[in-house]
């Protein structure tokens, strides 16, 4: 695998609006290679509809995204698909395919993609699967897994056609404290010892702090801070401050926008 | 006054005719990956599978209960002008033409075009398709082909097994009940219906396959991922189909009668 220095997704410049509403307004983003970058922000400001443009399934209004030097909206439909089978995406709730059991999901790819004899493919499928600790669940339909187990399998899917790039997409949502202990060590382990370069999508600071190497902060379409966890934790920006520490009143009011309180209950009256 | 109710109606055939659109240009998709679909033709078994075998006891019940009453009001109409051994070719004709296409048509959208519906659009709500996507693979060409091969197939066999059944549940009401000639029965059947009769039969199941199983596969695939837009997808699959389905006969009875 090439371990070439710089950025294996870049982000220059990005617009992008969804209706009326403007979501990017000029972001600029590294990716490094072969490592962990997080990209946290409150709910809606935009976290997955960057890996939607990153992946490809949406185009940027303005600006670039480019996957290793190459610009993503510029991509024709094979090429885009060629450029999809060097990146793995963990869905938020793992996305498994409920008609087929564990072990025919992770063999999934490899059966549309090569023509590898069954004896590979269950090495293979076994190999993804020890490593994220399923070994013994092949059998089981997705129905029967806990929320931790999904993300695991879908993980191992991820991880099967040998990616460059893995993305996460609010991988620690719902779970409980072991699956999330287990999930976030897979993680960084999965990152260090296949050399991908992975993207972490989520809200979650406490967990990111521990997994990332870098991390962005996105608020009302712009990137509001960048560095590794610890810096941005500590930035003297009140809004990074409200959301790095969970402050409920800051720049992000608590209350709605609404007419005066007294007024409005006299009103009623 | 009269200028919302106007810009209502322009803003509803406006609706119209870019939903005609859109199934226009995906049924045109559908048919440009037919070719490379039948290839894989396991998947389009195991989908004639689910949408034929898995329909065949509703088709087969409905199928009796509707020869059975074909029996009765047959042989109540036919006995008041005194010919009731014509009954074998009066039914069998009913059958083959109309009620067996038609019948069998309005129980696979409700049947197996609801179920590919709301397969689909859970598969869109709880992102599989995306999943389907992000590795690769075409979701239309693994996922949406297959089950829109697996509907055309099952039709014309679905309504055949419901033509027959339907028969034998004329001639148990007519001859075993109400005492039509048996060889009476069988032998006007067989001079009456001719070679065309049948295979009007079958086009019009094919068509209605192709009807039916688009209009699932259209309204699954572009459901609104949620649970209220799986809902719809599937309410709208039924309606949608059984007023084609009608809409269609009339069509095809018209220009090969």
């Amino acid at each position: 695998m090439s371990r070439a220095p710089g950025a294996l997704v870049r982000v220059r410049g990005l617009h992008y609006s969804a209706g009326r509403r403007e979501i990017f307004a000029g972001v600029d983003l590294d990716f490094p290679r072969g490592s962990v970058t997080a990209v946290m922000g409150p709910s809606g400001s935009g976290k997955t509809t960057l890996l939607r443009l990153i992946t490809g399934q949406a185009r940027a209004d303005r600006g670039l995204v480019e996957f290793d030097g190459r610009d993503v909206a510029g991509l024709s439909r094979s090429e885009l698909f060629g450029m999809r089978r060097r990146m793995g995406m963990l869905f938020q709730n793992g996305a498994l395919l409920t008609d087929f059991d564990v072990y025919e999901n992770i063999a999934f790819p490899l059966r549309e993609h090569t023509r590898l004899p069954e004896r590979l493919v269950r090495h293979l499928v076994l190999t993804k699967l020890q490593a994220v600790g399923l070994r013994g669940a092949a059998r089981l339909m997705p129905a029967e897994l806990s929320g931790g187990m999904a993300r695991r399998v879908a993980l191992a899917r991820a991880i099967v056609m040998d990616p460059e790039l893995l993305i996460y997409d609010e991988p620690f949502v719902g779970l409980d404290p072991i699956s999330l202990g287990v999930v976030l060590r897979l993680i960084r382990r999965l990152n260090d010892t296949l050399g991908v370069t992975s993207i972490v999508v989520s809200h979650d600071v406490r967990e990111i702090t521990a997994v990332a190497d870098y991390c962005h902060l996105l608020s009302d379409g712009r990137i509001i801070a960048s560095g590794a966890p610890l810096e941005v934790a500590s930035a003297d920006r009140d809004d990074v401050r409200q959301f790095m520490h969970g402050l409920p009143d800051g720049p992000v009011p608590f209350h709605y926008p609404a007419p005066d309180y007294a007024e409005q209950v006299r009103q009623v009256l | 006054m009269a200028a919302p109710i106007l810009r209502e109606l322009v803003d509803s055939v406006e609706g119209a005719l870019s939903a005609l659109g859109a199934y226009t240009l995906f049924a045109g998709r559908l048919a440009a990956e037919t070719p490379r679909a039948l290839l894989r033709f396991r998947l389009v078994v195991e989908q004639v599978h689910n949408a034929g075998a898995l329909s065949l006891v509703i088709i087969m019940m409905s199928g009796l209960f509707v020869g059975m009453v074909l029996g009765l009001q047959g042989f109540d109409l036919l006995e008041r002008f005194g010919s009731e051994e014509s009954l074998g070719s009066a039914a069998a004709l009913g059958l083959l033409k109309e009620l067996g296409p038609v019948m069998t048509a309005l129980l696979f959208a409700g049947r197996a075009g609801t179920a590919l519906a709301s397969e689909l659009g859970l598969m869109r709500a709880t992102d599989q398709l995306a999943a389907i996507e992000m590795m690769a693979v075409d979701p239309v060409r693994r996922v949406v082909m297959p089950r829109f091969l697996g509907g055309i197939i099952s039709m014309p066999l679905l309504a055949a097994v419901f033509s027959m059944i339907g028969l034998y549940g004329a001639q148990l009401v007519g001859v075993q009940l109400m005492g039509v000639d048996q060889g009476q029965f069988w032998s006007q059947m067989r001079g009456a219906v001719e070679f065309n009769d049948v295979m009007e039969g079958a086009l019009k199941s094919v068509v209605f396959g192709v009807a039916c199983s688009l209009v699932a596969v259209y309204e699954g695939y572009h459901s609104v991922p949620t649970a209220e837009g799986v809902g719809r997808a599937t309410t709208r699959t039924v309606v949608i189909s059984s007023v084609s389905i009608l809409l269609l006969d009339y069509m095809l009875t018209a220009v090969m009668l």
